[in-house]
């Protein structure tokens, strides 16, 4: 359960950002601009994949965990699934 | 695209422009706004080139217009607002503009000084009305009785009253005079003391204070005034009493010896008063007509004259050819004008109805051009932080179309907050829905032009905000819980871990991943929210965003190097690629790029079962560099070998880049010299390449030989000087290494930044806005209303201006100087192109417009 998760928020990111960076450069309109917008696509979505890439697996093997009062802990208990 | 990656390829143009249609064809070329001139006689003085007195006229016809847009502001009335842009006027039409601007100067001032006279005249009616008025009252009592005496001279009446008594006075012979008028309150006390000790008690002074405010002839202010009365017997003391006046800047005025005398000026002086206002009235409304009328075109005279003056400046950088009789300007031009600038030529001659057209001819040069950009609207914001830094060298990549993305990007991680990137997105789209308004745009307030210049930035670092917000989970100091936590508490319980019994007290419990069911996997988007509840979240929280920053920072720069292949490839230097590139990012990545690998590998492989071994990357990574790779545990078998391996790489990637290059010119210029070729033109670029051909050509004619031929173009080609090309690549070397190590701490700012702006955030929240919401419901609904103002305004000033600066500021000195350190050299020389649009007009300057 836990690794399926994992593998579809990975292959969900990595398609959504791989159609940015990859797919829609290809659709935009030949004119002085599209040097620029294609240049733009590709960034964004190298960073922001980037970026997002290093929070999930930072969290991917945790070695220790949080550390929570005892009134967080009754409320979680109680209220988190 | 490839004119925003690097700068447009420019050339040297010589112009022939006959003299007829010289000023029409610099003012096509002024509307276009195409190319930049040179100045063709920089020695000579300014006041000796050829229009000088042209632009004298255009100087004092400012002078006039900036002294009719003084006096039409002062009247308060509004310039016309629609965009008007008259073009330049001919010679033959200024001589009408300057009569006319004399004119108005003439009229203006005239009616301007009646006007002022006419005030001043009333300001002193007005005062003489009061002083006449009170002045009665000191002589109310002899006054009432005068009419009921009749003078005698055997019996004379004696009077109780001490104050004036002609007839005692006149049978003593002496001269009885009066002095009256105005004085300003504040002196009064000093003119009674002089006037005691002046004149020994042989005059009598009596006063009485003005109740309201007089506006005062000389200054037009109010000012408070006392009205006195000086009454004196004697010729000297009289002139005494003058001067002592004089001195003190008393106002006089005749006082009027009767009664009778007395009325009849005060109803005179009603009479005049009330002309007066009339004939003022009417002078402030010729005034305000004439200022009316000339509102109405004074805008256009404005731009005529500032238009003129601009081309009589460049009619001044020309030479004059007496050869053909034209005047020759060179200038600068990309060389896909061209056609355009010939278009504009032709313009000029038809208009000019000249029969010989003036026209362009393009001239090879060594000289540098001035590097030109074409930006619109969105992208100039990000060339001007670039050029700030430096305007690139001519053809060099320029950062700008990288700066667009990876500029709000950084900023976005160290400001990384959901709401505070909302309200900075929703600014600056306010400001680009409304950029159009005219207000918005001509304000005189720099900071708010700042702010509006930079909204395409601001907009793109709030919406780079609002992603980075929802990656660290953080949205005003508060986490989302979108997808569900992969922490569960419950866990702990069933597992038998913790007991309710134990929850009770007031500590703190650790979850321990290594139970099972207590963590269920990386939560999908971003950081977790249940570390938003933990105590120990820094202690997570910072060693993820050091490795995070570390690992953006290599790959910023690497990025940067490969770069940095661009310019090489551009230039036709091959053997940098080689020689600088390769050693560069082989050492960059030999060691640093390991650094992210370990990173990751530990972020893979050690999971909470082995966190007892998991390594401390720093301590490896310090070890990979003092060889001592047995000291502690090995993170992957082989790794000892492998270490050694790339730092041997590393190390030998040093002398590469110190001596490769230098090297190898040095072979390639004192190697082929030998061979008698003349091949060193690898260094030169197009544009020389055909002053060579020029000079080659030359030379053949004169039938040099062959020899001569190869040292003459020794001479032509960079001196190449040894020593000095590997003390520059020395000092490259030195800089790159030291600065890769330099650099790649540099980027924990964006670790420091995001931390401050967290904690900033929370603190906030903590102190002011809880205090609110922990109240009661009934008072607390009160108390929340001034708590919230007090909370938004603190964000807003604290955390969105201030941080925001701040994290502006550093991200970009991280892309000025860690990012562009490795490929741009910026020293390059802006293209200023002659535009009228571009030239603001004096009246500008002084703020008039």
């Amino acid at each position: 359960m836990a690794a399926m998760s994992f593998v579809i928020s990975i292959s969900v990111m990595t398609l959504f950002w791989g159609i940015v960076g990859g797919v829609v450069p290809w659709f935009i309109p030949k004119g002085p601009n599209r040097g620029v917008i294609v240049t733009m696509l590709v960034l964004t979505a190298v960073c922001c994949y980037l970026f997002w890439l290093i929070a999930i697996l930072a969290q991917l093997n945790p070695l220790f965990g949080p550390s929570l009062s005892t009134d967080v802990i009754w409320y979680l208990n109680y209220h988190w699934s | 695209m490839s004119s925003l990656l690097r700068g447009e390829e420019m050339c040297l143009a010589q112009l022939f422009l006959q003299s007829g249609s010289a000023y029409d064809c610099i003012n096509e070329l002024g509307e276009l706004g195409l190319v930049e001139f040179r100045d063709l006689n920089p020695s000579v003085n300014a006041f000796q080139r050829k229009h000088v007195n042209e632009i004298k006229k255009c100087e004092e016809m400012e002078r006039i217009l900036g002294y009719l847009l003084r006096e039409v502001k002062k009247a308060d009335i509004s310039l016309p607002e629609r965009d008007v842009n008259p073009g330049a006027p001919l010679p033959k039409h200024v001589m009408a503009i300057m009569e006319q601007l004399q004119r108005l100067e003439v009229e203006l001032g005239e009616v301007t000084r009646n006007k002022e006279k006419l005030q001043r005249n009333l300001l002193e009616l007005t005062e003489y009305t009061h002083m006449l008025r009170i002045t009665r009252n000191f002589v109310q009592r002899t006054a009432e009785r005068e009419p009921l005496q009749v003078q005698y001279e055997e019996f004379p009446f004696l009077e109780k009253d001490t104050m004036m008594d002609y007839s005692s006075m006149q049978r003593l012979g002496a001269k009885l005079g009066f002095i009256s008028g105005l004085i300003q309150r504040t002196k009064i006390e000093a003119f009674e003391r002089m006037l005691w000790r002046v004149c020994k008690g042989y005059t009598i002074l009596s006063y009485a204070e003005v109740e309201e405010y007089l506006d005062s002839p000389d200054t037009g202010e109010p000012t408070k005034s006392v009205v006195f009365l000086i009454s004196y017997w004697g010729d000297q003391i009289g002139q005494k009493v003058k001067k002592i006046c004089d001195c003190y800047h008393c106002h006089l005025y005749p006082y009027p010896s009767s009664n009778e005398e007395r009325n009849d000026v005060v109803e005179g002086l009603k009479t005049r008063i009330q002309d007066l206002h009339t004939v003022l009235y009417r002078t402030e409304d010729y005034l305000r007509q004439v200022l009316i009328k000339a509102s109405e075109s004074v805008y256009t005279w404005v731009i005529q004259v500032k238009k003129m003056k601009a081309i009589y400046y460049i009619l001044n950088l020309c030479s004059f050819d007496v050869t053909n009789k034209c005047l020759i300007a060179e200038v600068w031009c990309p060389v896909n004008d061209i056609p355009t600038l010939r278009r504009a030529l032709e313009e000029g001659s038809r208009k000019s109805g000249a029969t010989v057209p003036s026209f362009v001819n393009r001239i090879p040069t060594n000289d540098t051009p001035p590097t030109l950009i074409r930006t619109n609207k969105f992208t100039s914001g990000f060339q001007s932080i670039v050029d700030a830094y430096g305007v690139g060298s001519y053809r060099e990549v320029n950062p700008a179309p990288f700066t667009i993305i990876t500029f709000p990007f950084l900023f976005a991680v160290m400001f990384g907050d959901l709401g505070h990137g909302v309200i900075m997105a929703l600014f600056a789209f306010w400001m680009v829905l409304y950029e159009n308004n005219r207000k918005l745009k001509k304000t005189r307030n720099e900071i708010w032009n700042t702010f509006f210049e930079g909204r395409y930035i601001i907009l793109m670092m709030g919406l780079f905000s609002i992603y980075t917000g929802l990656i660290y989970n953080d949205c005003f100091s508060k986490s989302l819980n979108i997808f569900g936590s992969g922490w569960s508490v419950k866990a702990m319980f069933t597992a038998g871990v913790w007991k309710m019994e134990g929850i009770h007290g007031n500590n703190f419990l650790t979850l321990d991943p290594n139970v099972t069911g207590v963590f269920t996997g990386p939560y999908p988007l971003g950081i977790d929210p249940i570390w938003n509840l933990a105590s120990n979240r820094l202690t997570f929280l910072n060693s993820y965003k050091m490795k995070m920053s570390v690992i953006l920072g290599i790959v910023h720069m690497s990025f940067g190097v490969v770069l940095s292949t661009y310019n090489h490839m551009h230039f036709r230097k091959k053997y940098n690629v080689y020689l600088v590139f390769l050693p560069e990012l082989l050492f960059l990545l030999c060691l640093f790029g390991y650094l992210v690998f370990m990173i990751l590998y530990k972020w893979l492989v050690f999971s909470a079962k082995d966190s007892r071994q998991a390594p401390s990357i720093l301590i490896h990574f310090i070890n990979m560099f003092l060889m001592q790779g047995d000291a502690v545990q090995p993170l992957y078998p082989g790794q000892n070998g492998l270490q050694v391996f790339l730092v041997v790489i590393a190390v030998l990637s040093v002398p590469v880049l110190l001596l490769g290059k230098p090297l190898y010119l040095y072979w390639l210029h004192n190697g082929r010299h030998r061979l008698g070729m003349y091949r060193g033109y690898e260094r030169v670029r197009r544009n020389s390449e055909e002053e060579l051909y020029l000079l080659r050509a030359h030379d053949m004619e004169e039938g040099s030989s062959h020899s001569d031929l190869s040292s003459s173009g020794e001479c032509q080609t960079e001196e190449f000087d040894f020593a000095d090309e590997l003390l520059h690549q020395a000092i490259h070397t030195i800089e790159y290494c030291l600065g890769c190590v330099s650099n790649t701490a540099s980027y924990l700012r964006l670790w420091a930044l995001s931390l401050a702006h967290a904690q900033l955030s929370e603190v906030l929240w903590a102190m002011v806005m809880r205090v609110g919401l922990k109240m009661d419901t009934t008072l607390g609904v009160l108390f929340l209303v001034p708590v919230f103002g007090l909370f938004a305004v603190l964000t807003v000033s604290i955390l969105l201006v201030m941080e925001g600066l701040s994290a502006f500021l550093h991200a970009l000195r991280l892309h000025w100087v860690e990012f562009q350190n490795k490929f741009y050299s910026g020293m390059g020389v802006k293209f200023c192109p002659f535009a009228f649009s571009l030239l603001p007009s004096s009246a500008e300057h002084e703020g008039l417009l």
